[in-house]
């Protein structure tokens, strides 16, 4: 479980989270939501351990991350995977010598045995046949499925998403979306999301916690987010026409 | 930012780079991927450089020591000294530090601006240590092999330049690279093109990984780095001369 207790953050002194608490359960995927600008990629990278909050504290598993040495804090790191907005693939390396990477640098398999694991994980997100390419030569669809391959290569206990499906298709995302919660499910980890996809939201949210300002404005799940009467979630939520169609249509049904 | 808070920063970062490498099979790897990109890859444009610059000094120098009472074996003397204390060492790392600083800078900028830093520090990788000291340790080991490599191209050059000028023999100018050899001189140009390595190494290294921002200041950053690299190496080419020679 990941334990997050009054956290504040700051740069050059405007408070950019302002004390926000949440815990994070196994074999679920949690999502976060808000405006542009409400703190979910501060959120975020500070669970990652890429900002230090200024206050609050962040517990994995009952570890409190700002207790530990920095050796510790890499080997909690080590225990983490991150599916980048920009899937952030190293561009001048193959898929192949990507996904292998973390495998290269924390174990000591064979060659053979690395590249097993390669295309196991590969073949677990859909993709075949793309070892040899390069990141550039792949659709954005298929740079995140490579991302996701690379975060669950070492088998993680965490895994966090920065906007999974941002300049996806519909049908990609929806694709990105299912296979996360599976592979969530198989692996029993602790899922994170950051997004703005509302399909998202409807479909896989299991927690959902809603940023305003830096603060936790609502937390629930998707199917309490048809019921709330909650101004500031309903107003995101339903901002556009379709939605609040959908949402009257699903209520009446009920 | 003012320059003391950079220079600290510099400092900070120097400490997190030399630490010992997470995975020796991977540090080696990329260390020889290093050479090859620093080092090998610069060849070229070195030996460009060194060849012509000796022959414009040889030839600057004839021009100028017209004077009958003057040996012409001091052309060959002039070139050498010229070439091995000052063109070989400093002006190939002034070259050095454009075409590699801004090679590093924004290399490892476009890693930062595109995330790829922050997924190899949430994989637990000491991004410092993974991406500057292979840099680091490439660029000791392999410039001053370069600077050796330049001093003798430029001294050939010159030679080179008289056969086509006409302006020198060639037997005064082989005179004249065998008179008063001082070995030291190869040590100090040995001891100042290591200093420089070490900085075109490390202020493109600082300047691409702190950067912020997108592709624009990727760009900025890289200038910056060309233009501090090539500051530093001046003002450190004066006071090793300072302390080595005066």
């Amino acid at each position: 479980m990941i334990e997050v207790k009054d956290l504040c953050k700051e740069f050059n002194g405007v408070p950019v989270l302002k004390g926000i608490s949440a815990t994070f359960e196994e074999g679920k995927t949690s999502l976060i939501i808000g405006q542009s600008g409400s703190g979910k990629t501060v959120f975020l990278k500070s669970l990652l351990g890429l900002h230090e909050p200024e206050k609050g504290t962040i517990a994995y598993d009952g570890r409190i991350y700002s207790e530990l040495s920095i050796k510790e804090k890499r080997n909690i790191r080590k225990e983490m995977g991150m599916v980048f907005q920009g899937s952030a693939l190293f561009d001048s390396e193959t898929i192949e010598a990507n996904v292998m990477f973390p495998l290269k640098m924390f174990t000591d398999q064979t060659v053979e045995e690395m590249r097993d694991r390669v295309n196991t994980v590969l073949k677990r997100v859909n993709l075949e046949n793309v070892n040899q390419k390069y990141p550039a030569q792949l659709s954005g669809g298929m740079q995140k499925r490579v991302a996701i391959a690379r975060a669950i290569v070492m088998n993680p206990r965490y895994l966090f998403c920065d906007e999974p499906n941002s300049g996806l298709d519909p049908t990609t995302s929806i694709l990105i979306d299912n296979l996360i919660q599976e592979i969530t499910d198989e692996y029993q980890m602790i899922t994170i999301i950051n997004t703005h996809d509302m399909n998202s939201v409807m479909e896989i949210g299991e927690k959902i916690i809603f940023l305003k300002d830096g603060l936790k404005a609502w937390e629930g799940t998707h199917n309490d987010i048809f019921k709330t009467d909650n101004k500031v979630i309903t107003d995101f939520v339903y901002s556009s026409n379709l939605f609040k169609k959908v949402r009257k249509a699903l209520l009446n049904e009920k | 930012m003012n320059y003391i808070e950079h220079i600290g920063k510099y400092y900070l970062m120097l400490k997190q780079t030399f630490r010992k490498p997470q995975k020796w099979s991977v540090f080696r790897e990329t260390l020889f991927k290093e050479i090859e990109d620093l080092g090998l890859k610069s060849i070229g444009i070195i030996t460009f450089i060194s060849f012509f610059v000796g022959g414009v000094v040889a030839i600057q120098t004839a021009l100028n020591v017209d004077s009958p009472f003057i040996p012409k074996y001091l052309i060959g003397f002039a070139t050498k000294r010229s070439v091995i204390l000052e063109f070989a060492p400093t002006f190939s790392s002034v070259i050095l530090a454009g075409k590699v600083g801004s090679y590093i800078t924004s290399s490892i900028g476009t890693m930062r601006v595109t995330e790829q830093i922050d997924a190899l520090e949430v994989m637990g990788v000491n991004s410092l240590n993974y991406l500057v000291l292979p840099k680091i340790i490439a660029a000791l080991f392999f410039y001053p092999i370069l600077v050796l490599f330049s001093m003798t191209l430029g001294i050939f050059g010159g030679w080179a330049a008289g056969l086509v000028t006409d302006l020198f023999y060639s037997t005064d100018y082989v005179i004249g690279i065998q008179e008063d050899f001082n070995p030291f001189l190869i040590t100090y140009a040995m001891i100042k093109s290591t200093c420089f390595a070490f900085v075109i190494a490390t202020i493109p290294s600082y300047h691409g990984y702190f950067v912020k921002g997108g592709s624009l200041e990727v760009g900025r950053a890289s200038t910056r780095a060309v233009v501090w690299t090539s500051v530093v190496i001046i003002l450190m080419n004066y006071f090793l001369t300072q302390m080595l020679l005066g």
